[in-house]
């Protein structure tokens, strides 16, 4: 079974009215479990809006999208996301355990056992030491790695990222995409990721979906070749190098087109 | 420490400037005869005793038994009255921000109810109080009710305005992005309103609720003046301003004991806020006195 | 219009409902009065209350007018000085929190029983705190960064004033008018039941109920709240006008 499967998928914003937006128009996508996927484009090709569609926060106005074999309501309900954004969103008012612990508090997990996981994934993030703060008192890479532990507490099968790394420095980026590659491998999760940057996408994706803009259209998907698993190095070799050229250049024909 | 110093000498300063200012146009009147230094002109207000006592006069006459051969103080008096309205006054401010509170998560929650009743909501404020006030008086008299009843009617009636809006704003506060976090979760939405928007609301809450005791104060004095029940604050006023000209000092303390309640009630809703909510859940500063539409967060796009 | 539909359904169905109610359990004029008998005394009663809401309503925009000159002379200057801000700004917030009302009797004693300053000087008094602190915040509301970036291009400091700090401050100021709009009539109306002309709203609302003429009463208060909505409807027009890029006007559309 695919893990996400998109089929001719449109979407248009106001549809009828004098400011009608045409975001995304025919997209094919498939995904297969356990692939990590980026979306990437020059702003405007309606990859946050792909992302979305996908987490059932928007519907489609046309097409058809299947997670895990089932429509993105039923895979809502049925907590098969979880989520990420560029800002962490974590809430003031929680410790950063119980902001981690929120969504299993949400699915009535008992107490003793969501606060359980939600230690194990502070540890999977190296924040075990700081589950008793609250998140004003954290930086802003240590919130967003809050913001995975979170979404990754309740074992959701498709980590939908949007943006998550935006806002760091390029030296915490790079560590960040360092733990999210680990976790990933450990935790076998189907990864879509949305992204403004080159190296970004190169390094994390298994493949990259290079969009379009005006209307959001699928224009190359490309394989990234490079051996698993990715470390330090692997941004220094010829083959990064060669991987971000080609990148570089299907953007530019997206840019110019 | 040194921040609430500063504010505190900063208060004396300008409360003894303002004493200052007092006695010294009332000098500079007696000294002229009632003009403008160098003109001809008029002053604006006439300086004699009746018209602006001195400042220790007013003073003074809190502590002179209120009648000849009186056995209390004016003050015990004044307070008293003040005491009463103030029950009636905290009853209305308890029971409007209840109201209040309900609506604005009414509305975070029915469209179909902000549209309907929001726009009434609104026109309720412009509705003159003392307008409302005689009417509300005689049906609560003919409704048998205890006289304190229709009091804490129309200081209901002013306390709930504040209270909505700033819980409806408060309801609204989180990012969009925690609202789609909170749908990726399928939370239902009970679950969005306890976990997230009340608690998101709460620093909203307290600066509201500071408007609302004000309010629920002036609902009180002003719902007091028609009713013509002798024991509160407004029958004071009204009374000592009918012997304004034997004794004009008597209706300026009652009047400074009406601002006291006020800075009493709000300063009391002050060091609650202090108490229960954390100083960095705080709002920085309270939010401007507001009124009106509520943006609701923008759409999600790209 | 699909917006304003629920509030206009409501506003037909509860006067039918009213209407209804008083008829059916036959609710005496005193406790509350159709609106249909409403209508009825407004229509005998107007040229009386043209008289008296013409006094009302025009020294309630007198008093509003004085009081939003000297709340802008005052907070311009506190917005510009910090001294003068740190001085005045607490004591217009503890104001603020007291029911200055009760100043009525005091301006009737001061300007006179008949003086039309007693009530414009009751009014400017009530709206200068809510006006002034608005402003005040307003004008110090714009973030650092566009403070910065005004530096950067060497403006003086009137430049600041008129292109970063006077449209940063115009949705607090809106929003202080519209609640100086309803305190200016609520301050007329309450000095005018202290004392003064008969032929004010106040005086006569206090008058009619005096006299169990409840009809008449209501007609009073429904033109005085009528006036209010008018008013805040008006300033809610200016504020589009006046500033379409706001939010709160945006999501009004």
């Amino acid at each position: 079974m695919t893990a996400l499967d998109l089929r001719g998928v449109g979407m248009i914003f106001n549809e009828g009215a004098a400011n009608e937006v045409t975001a995304l128009e025919n997209i094919d996508v498939v995904i297969e479990p356990g692939e990590f996927v980026s979306l990437i484009g020059p702003s405007g090709c309606g990859k946050s809006t792909l992302l979305r569609l996908v987490g059932d926060l928007l519907q489609p106005t046309s097409g058809e999208i299947t997670v895990n074999g089932k429509p993105p309501a039923r895979a809502r309900l049925d907590r098969d996301y979880g989520m990420v954004f560029q800002s962490a969103t974590l809430l003031d008012w929680r410790t950063v355990l119980d902001n981690v612990a929120l969504p299993l508090e949400i699915m009535d997990i008992p107490r003793h056992q969501r606060e359980e996981t939600a230690r194990e994934m502070l540890e999977l993030v190296q924040l075990g030491g700081f589950a008793d703060h609250h998140p004003y008192e954290l930086s802003g890479g240590m919130q967003q790695r809050v913001a995975i532990a979170r979404a990754l507490s309740f074992r959701p099968s498709l980590l939908l990222m949007d943006e998550p790394f935006g806002a760091l420095d390029e030296m915490t980026r790079e560590r960040m995409q360092m733990e999210l590659l680990a976790i990933w491998r450990e935790t076998q999760t189907t990864v879509v990721f949305v992204t403004h940057s080159i190296p970004e996408a190169v390094f994390l994706s298994t493949r990259v979906v290079v969009m379009s803009p005006r209307p959001g259209r699928v224009s190359e998907l490309i394989e990234t070749d490079l051996a698993q698993p990715r470390v330090f190095e692997t941004r220094e070799e010829p083959g990064f190098y060669e991987m971000l050229t080609r990148l570089r250049e299907s953007l530019r024909k997206v840019d110019e087109s | 420490m040194k921040a609430s110093l500063r504010t505190t000498v900063s208060f004396v300063v300008t409360v003894a400037a303002l004493v200052l200012l007092w006695e010294g146009y009332k000098a500079i009147g007696q000294a002229t005869g009632g003009v403008w230094p160098g003109t001809s002109m008029n002053l604006p207000v006439r300086t004699n005793e009746r018209s602006m006592p001195h400042v220790w006069d007013i003073v003074g006459s809190l502590f002179a038994p209120a009648r000849r051969g009186g056995e209390d103080i004016l003050l015990v008096i004044l307070v008293r009255a003040a005491l009463w309205t103030w029950r009636s006054a905290l009853i209305g401010f308890v029971v409007g921000s209840f109201v209040g509170f309900g609506l604005g998560v009414l509305f975070v929650r029915s469209l179909l109810a902000e549209r309907g009743l929001m726009p009434y909501v609104v026109a309720s404020q412009a509705v003159p109080v003392l307008a409302i006030a005689p009417i509300v008086v005689v049906w609560s008299g003919r409704l048998a009710f205890p006289n304190w009843v229709p009091i804490a009617v129309i200081s209901a009636y002013l306390a709930f305005y504040p209270v909505a809006i700033n819980t409806l704003r408060g309801l609204r506060s989180p990012e969009a992005t925690s609202m789609e976090l909170m749908r990726s979760y399928a939370a239902s939405p009970g679950q969005v309103l306890w976990k997230l928007q009340i608690p998101a609301s709460l620093p909203y809450l307290f600066p509201a609720l500071k408007i609302s005791a004000s309010a629920s104060v002036i609902g009180a004095i002003v719902g007091e003046l028609p009713a013509g029940f002798p024991q509160g604050l407004g029958r004071a006023i009204l009374s000592f301003a009918s012997s304004f000209s034997s004794a004009p000092e008597k209706l300026f303390a009652s009047v400074l004991v009406s601002a006291m309640l006020g800075l009493f009630f709000v300063g009391l809703i002050s060091l609650i806020e202090r108490w229960t909510v954390p100083a960095a859940m705080r709002l920085r500063e309270d939010p401007a006195i507001e009124t009106g539409a509520i943006p609701r967060p923008a759409a999600v796009t790209a | 219009m699909r917006k304003t539909a629920p509030a206009a359904v409501l506003f037909v169905a509860a006067l039918g409902l009213w209407e209804g109610m008083v008829r059916a359990f036959e609710i005496q004029g005193f406790i509350l009065p159709a609106p249909s008998a409403i209508a009825e005394a407004f229509v005998v009663e107007w040229p009386a209350l043209r008289v008296a809401a013409i006094g009302t309503f025009g020294s309630a925009l007198a008093g509003l007018a004085v009081g939003v000159i000297l709340a802008v002379a005052v907070g311009m200057a506190a917005a510009r000085w910090r001294g003068v801000r740190e001085g005045v700004m607490p004591l217009a917030i503890a104001a603020n929190s007291t029911p200055i009302v009760v100043l009525a009797p005091v301006a009737i004693a001061w300007f006179g029983l008949l003086s039309p300053w007693g009530t414009i000087s009751v009014v400017a008094v009530l709206v200068f705190f809510p006006i002034m602190i608005n402003l005040v915040r307003g004008l110090l509301s714009a973030p650092d960064s566009h403070l910065e970036l005004m530096q950067s291009y060497a403006t003086t400091r009137r430049q600041v004033l008129l292109k970063m700090q006077v449209p940063t401050s115009l949705p607090y100021l809106f929003s202080a008018f519209k609640v100086a709009a309803a305190l200016s009539l609520i301050g007329a109306i309450v000095k005018e039941y202290f004392g003064g002309s008969q032929d004010r709203l106040g005086q006569y609302i206090t008058r009619k109920a005096g006299l169990f003429q409840f009809e008449e009463a209501w007609s009073a208060i429904v033109l005085a709240s009528a006036f209010g909505v008018f008013l805040f409807v008006l300033i809610g027009l200016v504020e589009r006008k006046v500033m379409p890029w706001h939010i709160s006007v945006r999501s009004r559309r």
